[in-house]
């Protein structure tokens, strides 16, 4: 079979300030008719720069500085920006990675998908109109004739997305350039796009080139992978081969990073459950830290009955545990957690730490007080830390807020939680922007334990970090919690991560918590149908059984904690 | 997403690199020369602005750069001294501005509800009434002079100022670092004065730069309308206005001082601008 897109000793350079950077180094791959080839990396890999090197779209100051892009027998380095714009739509189809951002918000649906059309010649009206509906069925939207009409901010993020492959396909291309098309999706809403996108590839021949960050979807879905790091492929091949034995340190770390693939985290405590008694340095009974009862969370609506977002959420957790709040978006997990941290009150429900009741706090003197036991980590350690500030004056604050220690005392304490989540002393004096994002969470999380918390809120606090750092993070979280007995509120809609971390579960959804338990109960003997439901969208699970690393990527279960520590300050070294 | 990666890993260097490039330097050297002229206007000039040196309305020569005026006192002389009227004026009304207009935005911003509500109604009225109307009410009110004009002046630009601010405030304050400044046991002020308002001054202090200008031009405004400066000052609206009548056979009394305030202001634009750009 010949390949339908051949890419040879592809070189994409990229002009700075500091003259030519090179993003993409001798990258080869192919993608045959009909099958699917995944590229695979992290951010900075410069798989992104690959596809649009494919297609013609890279940044202005990008350009292919070597090597061929063959589609077919014809060569598409080098063809003129109108010479360019026949190939894209009519030979090459693209499905972007953000669907919220990728339509046009003021045309209608029917227009977004007639404009490809349109652009390649479509004149008749009444033929475009009928491939439009064609193509709204194709990608099973229902009611094509009322979605026709309706404009991008009416459908949901993954109907937006099926518009957005139907655009993709309307001229049936030869190759469909899929770059991170689910990443911005909820995990049942990936796996049907997913699904829907292989069909199309089997009943069109279509060939997909796949950029995905995540090996355990490239794993379920592609024929060829091909590994990316810093610009330069690390290994190609047979999905098959390089799963089951992969012939690259990198990807091996990859595998065994993957937390739906492998176990990431090793805990070396005994996995409690609410009614444990055999806790070893803890107080022979434990107790709970945290009660959470009937919360409720109203928002109002103008002329409308009030949103619910938290419909009677309950649970309690151990000290020295983890709990995880799992769900998709909307599900109400992110407002329970800004309850129990303290940063909203409920309409009903109470929340209780310790011996304090959050929810009865009313003055902010209080609140306040409740800081030194609760601490929140956002998601996005971009945000989260103010960007005029030094790393050292960022840890520091929650110490000269709460006037502990003197001057010397308190850089000690600094200097010792930045030692603690594995972060370099030198690092203190830089900005947030100079850092990476494993290393800006970092600091978000020595801010957090600076004040010696109990209770730390994690709200995704993992989910925007690349999966080498996000295993990273994930063991760092589990040492911190063993070494000072932390109790962690994990919210996250990676069930993946949270069959990693987790003792005990809570699963909401649209604000109902649908199931509770033991992460063993949850993740082995589901009884919501629901949970089944999310369970089974966890990527990698229906792929090959073949995709279990080789014996070498396997962590062994009573791995060193040194090897640990060893990798992560390698990673930051 | 290569291309991003690279893109924050430069920009601590690009920033500096901002800062110099030769488009930088010329309005640098103008505003610099303007301010130095108004502190040490003998620098630049030695004679007297209000006497007179030779005959009147001579052309501009080797001994009168710019040419003397209809009682043959020296332009050029003129022109300098009128710098500490204008330049200072411009300085006092950017500074009446920026602190009112800036302590109305952030108390709004910050404090919300019922406080927002009606300081901002005060400043949609301040922003109905035309630029002009309400420096001329304002400086029949203060009375004639220098000082109140630029008051005057300072006075409309509050509600830019104000509206700006509390824009900033508002969006700086809802972001997660100030969250999470609370959230480490931060008081209402210090999260203030430590966290929203070094992230939200950057675009008032270009505001400030660009009110710099056009306050200049403004204070030239109710000098030509004699509102300002009484006559034998040399300020340079005034200096415009006394030569209009000479236009047609004397064209450097209004076209030299008009280009020195139209190459100042041009030059707080740019100014402006660099502000806004390097930082963000």
């Amino acid at each position: 079979m010949t390949a339908l897109l051949t890419v040879q000793d592809l070189r994409v350079a990229y002009r700075t300030a500091r003259g030519d950077v090179t993003a993409v180094d001798g990258v080869d791959l192919e993608v045959a008719p009909g099958e699917v080839t995944a590229l695979v990396g992290e951010s900075g890999s410069g798989k992104s720069s690959v596809a649009q090197s494919v297609i013609g779209l890279l940044a202005s100051n990008g350009r292919v500085a070597g090597g061929s892009i063959r589609l077919g027998d014809r060569e598409l380095t080098g063809l003129s920006e109108r010479e360019f714009r026949s190939v894209r739509g009519r030979a090459i189809g693209l499905v972007p990675q953000d669907p919220g951002n990728s339509l046009n918000p003021v045309a209608t649906i029917g227009a977004n998908i007639a404009e490809v059309l349109r652009i390649h010649g479509w004149k008749d009206r009444v033929k475009t109109r009928a491939r439009v509906l064609e193509l709204l069925e194709r990608v099973d939207i229902d009611d094509p004739e009322t979605r026709i009409r309706q404009y991008p901010h009416e459908l949901s993020g993954g109907m937006r997305q099926r518009v957005l492959i139907a655009a993709a396909i309307a001229l049936e291309p030869a190759l469909v350039i899929a770059d991170e098309p689910t990443s911005a999706l909820d995990v049942t809403v990936q796996q049907r796009v997913l699904d829907l996108l292989d069909r199309l590839r089997s009943e069109t021949g279509t060939g997909v080139l796949f950029i995905t960050h995540d090996l355990a979807v490239a794993a379920e879905r592609a024929d060829r992978v091909v590994v990316m790091r810093n610009g330069t492929v690390q290994e190609s091949g047979p999905a098959d081969r390089v799963f089951s034995a992969p012939q690259s340190d990198y990807t091996r770390t990859l595998l065994t990073d993957a937390p739906s693939l492998t176990q990431v985290v090793v805990r070396n405590r005994p996995r409690a459950d609410a009614t444990d008694t055999t806790g070893r340095s803890g107080p022979p009974v434990r107790s709970d830290l945290l009660v959470v009862r009937d919360l409720r969370q109203e928002f109002p609506r103008r002329g409308a009955t009030p949103l619910v977002a938290v419909d009677d959420v309950s649970f309690r957790v151990a000290v020295g545990t983890t709990h995880a709040i799992v769900g998709e978006s909307g599900s109400g997990k992110t407002t329970t957690g800004r309850v129990v941290a303290g940063f909203a009150r409920p309409t009903a429900g109470t929340v209780t730490v310790g011996d304090t009741e959050v929810t009865a706090l009313r003055s902010r003197r209080a609140l306040r007080d409740l800081r030194r036991t609760t601490q929140l980590v956002y998601q996005n350690p971009y945000g989260s830390l103010d960007p005029r500030q030094s790393v050292r004056r960022i840890v520091r604050e929650p110490l000269d807020n709460f006037r502990i220690g003197d001057a010397a005392e308190r850089s000690d304490r600094v200097a010792e939680q930045l030692r603690h989540v594995g972060l370099a002393p030198e690092i203190a004096d830089r900005l947030p922007r100079e850092l990476s994002g494993g290393q800006r969470q970092r600091v978000a999380i020595a801010r957090a334990l600076v004040l010696e918390p109990r209770l730390v809120v994690l709200d995704e606090a993992v989910s925007a970090l690349d999966v080498t750092v996000q295993a990273q993070i994930l063991r760092l979280l589990a040492r911190l919690q063993e070494e000072l007995g932390l109790t962690y509120v994990f919210i996250s809609h990676d069930l993946a991560v949270v069959r990693q971390i987790a003792d005990t579960v809570s699963v909401l959804r649209r604000g109902v918590q649908v199931e509770h338990g033991t992460a063993e109960q949850v993740f082995d003997q589901p009884e919501h149908e629901y949970t089944r439901q999310l369970l089974a969208a966890i990527p990698g699970r229906a792929g090959p059984a073949s995709v279990q690393p080789a014996q070498p990527a396997t962590p062994a279960p009573q791995e060193p904690q040194e090897q640990q520590e060893q990798q992560e300050q390698e990673a930051h070294a | 997403m290569t291309a991003a990666t690279i893109a924050t890993g430069t920009l601590g260097r690009s920033r500096v690199a901002v800062r110099l490039v030769p488009g930088l330097v010329l309005p640098g050297l103008v505003i610099t020369v303007a301010l130095v002229a108004a502190v040490f206007p003998q620098l630049f000039a030695h004679g007297d602005p209000t006497t007179s040196v030779g005959t009147s309305l001579q052309a501009p020569s080797g001994a009168h750069w710019f040419g003397t005026d209809s009682t043959g006192r020296d332009l050029y002389t003129r022109v300098v001294y009128g710098a500490s009227q204008s330049v200072v004026g411009a300085l006092v009304a950017v500074l009446v501005g920026l602190v009112v207009g800036t302590a109305i935005g952030v108390a709004a911003g910050s404090a919300g509800g019922v406080l927002d509500d009606v300081l901002m109604r005060v400043v949609d009225v301040l922003l109905a009434i035309p630029a002009l109307l309400l420096s001329l009410s304002v400086v029949i009110l203060l009375g004639f002079g220098t000082t109140n004009a630029a008051i005057a002046v300072g006075v409309t630009s509050i509600a830019v100022f104000a509206r700006l601010s509390r824009s900033e405030v508002v969006r700086v304050r809802v972001s997660e670092y100030v969250e999470a400044a609370y959230g480490s046991g931060g008081r209402g002020v210090v999260v203030l004065l430590r966290h929203v308002l070094p992230n939200s001054l950057t675009p008032v202090i270009a505001l400030a730069a660009l009110q710099f200008g056009s306050a200049i031009l403004q204070i030239s405004t109710l000098g030509f309308l004699g509102y300002g400066a009484p006559p034998p000052t040399p300020e340079w609206g005034l200096l415009i206005a006394e030569g209009r009548n000479y236009v047609a056979t004397a064209w450097w009394l209004t076209v030299l001082p008009g280009v020195v305030v139209v190459l100042v202001v041009l030059a707080t634009n740019r100014l402006s601008q660099a502000i806004r750009g390097g930082v963000r």
